[in-house]
C-alpha cells in the first residue's frame, strides 16, 4: 500500500495511467482526477453526461475511461475536493484547468508561478481562460498555458 | 483585522455601533458578537483564570467553554461569544485588578504555583471538615467569581406554553433536517436554537460537501444552511425559534429561555435532540495562552465575522477540521506555518490533505505540539516528533514563529439534555465520548427522545442531515403521519445512511454503532 497518506501528496506510482499522447493533442482537453482514496464521493460521476466516470459505488475512487471524456468539464466544475484538471497539448504548449479559489481572481493575461503536488515552485506559465467565478459559486476555473512536460506536474498557480 | 474582501463569503456588516471594554470606546458593527468585535479590536486576553489568573482568550466561540466570560452590562459571566453588540454596552474583564491585560495580582503566581501545584486543592485542607470549609472560603475570596449583583433583579418573567408533536432542540443540519421531515408529513413542529440564525456550525463551512448529489455535494456548506432554512420554513406547521436556549427537558416537556427574557414551556409528544458537539482541548504546556484556539473558534471568527485570526498559525490535527481549516486561512490571506498530526498518517480525506500540501503547508505526522511559547499571547509553538510509544524524541523540536494555534483534535458530543430525560447512555471512542443508545430509527432507549447529528456521535454534516431525516420520519410516523408513504422514505433514508457508512470512513462509525444500538425493534 503506497504512503501518499504519510506525505499528503501523490507521487508517480500512486496516479492513475496518464491519458494517451494522442488524446492530449486530439484539440479537446480531456480530465485527469487525482482522487485515489475511497471516500464516500460521487458529484463527479453524478455529473457526467458521457458516461466517462465509472464508479461501482459511492465509495469507489472514480475511473475516467479517457476516450468517453469529451472535456466538457462538468465535472471538474462540481468536484469538492479540487481533484480534478484538463490536460491538453496544442502546438506544442501544454494547458493545465485547475479549480481556483483566492483573490485576486485571476484574468486571461495574466503571469502566474506554478507549483507541482510538493508545493515546489515549478516554473511560470500564463492564463489563457478564465470563467468568471461568479459562474460557477466562486470557483474560478482557470487554464494556465505551460511547458507541455509540466502537465503532469503543475497542480497550483498563485498570481505573482 | 476585518476581512474587506474573500474568495467565497461576503461579509454584510450592520451598522456602526461603539461598545466600552473597561470604559474604553470599541468600535464594532451590529450583529457581531461581543467577543468576535473585541477580538477585531486587537483584545485577547478576555478573563483571567479563577485560581491563578492565567490569562485566558476565546476558545470554542460557539458558547461551549467558558473562556471568553465577562461582564456585560452589570451582568456578570457572560459568555461574549453568544451575546451581539449593541450601542452602549459596557463590557468589563471580571477576577482582575484594573484589567485582564494587566492583572496586578499575577505577580503571586508563581508563588501560588510553589505553595499549590496543580491538583494540591484536591489534597490539602482535607483532613477536618472545619479547616476544609474555612480554607475554601478563603480561596474562593482570593479566586472571585466576578462581581454578581447585590440583589435579585426585580423582573417579571413572560411564561409561554406551547403545545406541538415534535420538539427539535438545536437548528443545525440534524435538527433542520429531522424537522423538515417530520413537517413534511403534516406534524406540528418547533426547532429552538440558540443562535439568532439557523444553520448549526453549517454557517461557517465555505468549502463545497462531499457526497452524492442527493445530499447537494459539491455544494458549499453555507450554500447548505440556506436551502435547509428555506425548505424548513416552507412548511406552515414548523415554528422556528431563534435566540432560545434550552435548558431542561422534563419528560416530554422542554424548559427553555427565548432572546433571554421569556420562558417556554414546551409541552411535544416527542423530542429530538440535535445539539450538536464540543470542541476538544489537547494537554500540552501553555494550552491556556490566548491564541491557542479550538479550529472551529477561528472559522466562526474568520468565516462568520470576517476576522483574521492572526497572521500565521500552526494546525494541530490532520482531521478533515484541520485540513479544512488550513485552506480557509490561507484562502483568507493568512499564512499556515504547517499542521502538526500525531498519527503516522493523515486523518481526513486525502485530497484535503493535497489541496493545502500543493499550496505549500508542511503537513508533519507523527509529530505532536510540545508547548506554546508566549507570555500574554502565543508567539511561538516548539513541535516534536514522536516515537512508536508516542514519546517525544529529544533533539526532535523544532520551533515555529506563529501567533496563534487551532486545536483541531476532534469533538465530543453535547450530551447533558440526553441526562435529563434518564437515556441510557454509553462510552464509545469511535463515536466521540459519551453517546446514548439508540435504535436504528434514531430512538433513545427513553420512548420519543430521538438523537440526531453530532450528538448521536461525531461524524460530519451530511451524516447529520441523513439520521435528521430518519429520526424527523420515525417520530412523525409514530405519531400517525404519513400512513404508507413515510413508511417508504424512511426505509429509503435507512439504506441511504448505511450505503454512505459503508466506505473505510465510514467503518469505524459503523464499529462505534455496533456497541450501542438498541435492539429494540420498532414495528414499521
Amino acid at each position: 500500500m503506497s504512503n501518499y497518506l504519510e506525505r499528503g501528496y501523490l507521487e508517480r506510482e500512486d496516479l492513475p495511467p496518464f491519458p494517451p499522447e494522442e488524446r492530449l493533442t486530439s484539440g479537446k482537453p480531456v480530465a485527469y482526477i487525482e482522487c485515489v482514496q475511497p471516500i464516500p464521493c460521487s458529484p463527479c460521476y453524478e455529473s457526467c453526461r458521457f458516461d466517462a466516470i465509472q464508479m461501482d459505488n459511492i465509495n469507489d475512487p472514480p475511473k475516467l475511461d479517457y476516450e468517453k471524456c469529451t472535456g466538457c468539464m462538468a465535472c471538474i466544475r462540481v468536484c469538492p475536493g479540487l481533484a480534478i484538471f484538463m490536460l491538453q497539448i496544442k502546438d506544442g504548449k501544454g494547458y493545465v484547468t485547475i479549480q481556483y479559489e483566492f483573490l485576486p481572481w485571476l484574468q486571461k493575461g495574466d503571469r502566474v508561478k506554478l507549483y507541482n503536488r510538493k508545493g515546489e515552485e515549478v516554473g511560470e506559465g500564463t492564463v489563457t481562460w478564465a470563467l468568471n467565478p461568479e459562474r460557477n459559486d466562486r470557483t474560478q476555473l482557470v487554464t494556465i498555458e505551460m511547458n507541455k512536460d509540466l502537465i503532469y506536474e503543475v497542480r497550483a498557480v498563485r498570481k505573482r | 483585522m476585518r476581512l474587506e474582501s474573500h474568495p467565497i463569503v461576503d461579509f454584510k456588516r450592520g451598522k456602526e455601533v461603539t461598545i466600552y471594554f473597561n470604559g474604553k470606546p470599541v468600535k464594532a458593527y451590529e450583529g457581531e458578537s461581543v467577543a468576535a468585535a473585541l477580538y477585531a479590536a486587537g483584545v485577547r486576553v478576555f478573563s483571567r483564570s479563577f485560581r491563578f489568573h492565567r490569562p485566558r482568550g476565546f476558545f470554542c466561540a460557539i458558547g461551549k467553554c467558558s473562556q471568553c466570560m465577562m461582564e456585560v452590562n452589570g451582568v456578570p459571566n457572560v459568555r461574549t461569544c453568544k451575546i451581539y453588540v449593541k450601542d452602549g454596552m459596557q463590557i468589563r474583564t471580571q477576577n482582575s485588578i484594573p484589567d485582564a491585560e494587566n492583572d496586578a495580582l499575577a505577580i503571586f503566581d508563581k508563588i501560588i504555583d510553589t505553595v499549590f501545584p496543580h491538583g494540591s486543592h484536591y489534597k490539602k485542607f482535607n483532613r477536618s471538615a472545619k479547616l476544609r470549609e474555612f480554607a475554601t472560603k478563603q480561596m474562593r475570596k482570593l479566586a472571585g467569581f466576578g462581581n454578581p449583583p447585590k440583589s435579585v433583579p426585580d423582573v417579571d418573567a413572560e411564561y409561554e406554553i406551547i403545545e406541538t408533536d415534535v420538539a427539535v432542540i438545536g437548528g443545525g443540519p440534524g435538527g433542520m433536517s429531522a424537522a423538515i421531515h417530520a413537517g413534511k408529513y403534516g406534524a406540528r413542529v418547533i426547532v429552538m436554537d440558540e443562535n439568532p440564525f439557523l444553520g448549526g456550525q453549517l454557517v461557517k463551512q465555505t468549502h463545497r460537501f462531499f457526497g452524492s448529489a442527493k445530499e447537494r455535494a459539491g455544494t458549499r456548506g453555507i450554500k447548505i444552511a440556506k436551502i435547509l432554512e428555506e425548505e424548513l420554513l416552507s412548511y406552515d406547521n414548523v415554528e422556528v425559534r431563534k435566540e432560545t436556549k434550552v435548558f431542561g427537558v422534563y419528560g416530554n416537556e422542554v424548559a427553555a429561555v427565548e432572546k433571554d427574557r421569556k420562558l417556554l414551556r414546551v409541552k411535544a409528544k416527542k423530542i429530538v435532540i440535535a445539539t450538536g458537539a464540543y470542541e476538544r482541548t489537547l494537554i500540552f504546556e501553555n494550552n491556556d495562552l490566548p491564541g491557542v484556539y479550538g479550529a472551529g473558534g477561528v472559522q466562526t471568527l474568520m468565516n462568520v465575522y470576517g476576522i483574521k485570526p492572526g497572521e500565521r498559525g500552526l494546525i494541530i490535527g490532520s482531521g478533515n477540521v484541520g485540513l479544512i481549516l488550513t485552506y480557509q486561512l490561507l484562502q483568507a490571506g493568512v499564512d499556515v506555518a504547517a499542521i502538526v498530526e500525531a498519527m503516522p498518517r493523515v486523518g481526513g480525506y486525502f485530497v484535503h490533505a493535497a489541496k493545502v500540501r500543493r499550496l505549500g503547508v508542511p503537513i508533519y505526522t507523527r509529530h505532536t505540539i510540545v508547548r506554546a511559547v508566549g507570555n500574554k499571547r502565543v508567539e511561538g509553538a516548539v513541535v516534536a516528533q514522536l516515537d512508536d510509544r508516542w514519546q517525544p524524541v529529544p533533539g526532535t523540536e523544532k520551533k515555529f514563529d506563529v501567533d496563534f494555534i487551532c486545536v483541531a483534535v476532534g469533538l465530543s458530543p453535547a450530551h447533558e439534555l440526553l441526562y435529563h430525560v434518564k437515556a441510557q447512555m454509553k462510552f464509545v471512542p469511535e463515536l466521540g465520548g459519551l453517546v446514548p443508545l439508540r435504535t436504528k430509527y434514531n430512538e433513545t432507549s427513553v420512548e420519543g427522545i430521538y438523537v440526531a447529528g453530532d450528538v448521536a456521535g461525531i461524524e460530519e454534516a451530511t451524516a447529520a442531515i441523513m439520521e435528521g431525516r430518519i429520526a424527523g420520519l420515525h417520530a412523525a410516523m409514530s405519531l400517525g403521519y404519513g400512513g404508507e408513504d413515510v413508511k417508504k422514505e424512511l426505509e429509503e433514508a435507512v439504506k441511504d445512511i448505511e450505503a454512505f457508512r459503508a466506505g473505510p470512513f465510514g467503518e469505524r462509525i459503523c464499529h462505534g454503532l455496533e456497541k450501542c444500538t438498541l435492539e429494540k425493534e420498532v414495528s414499521l
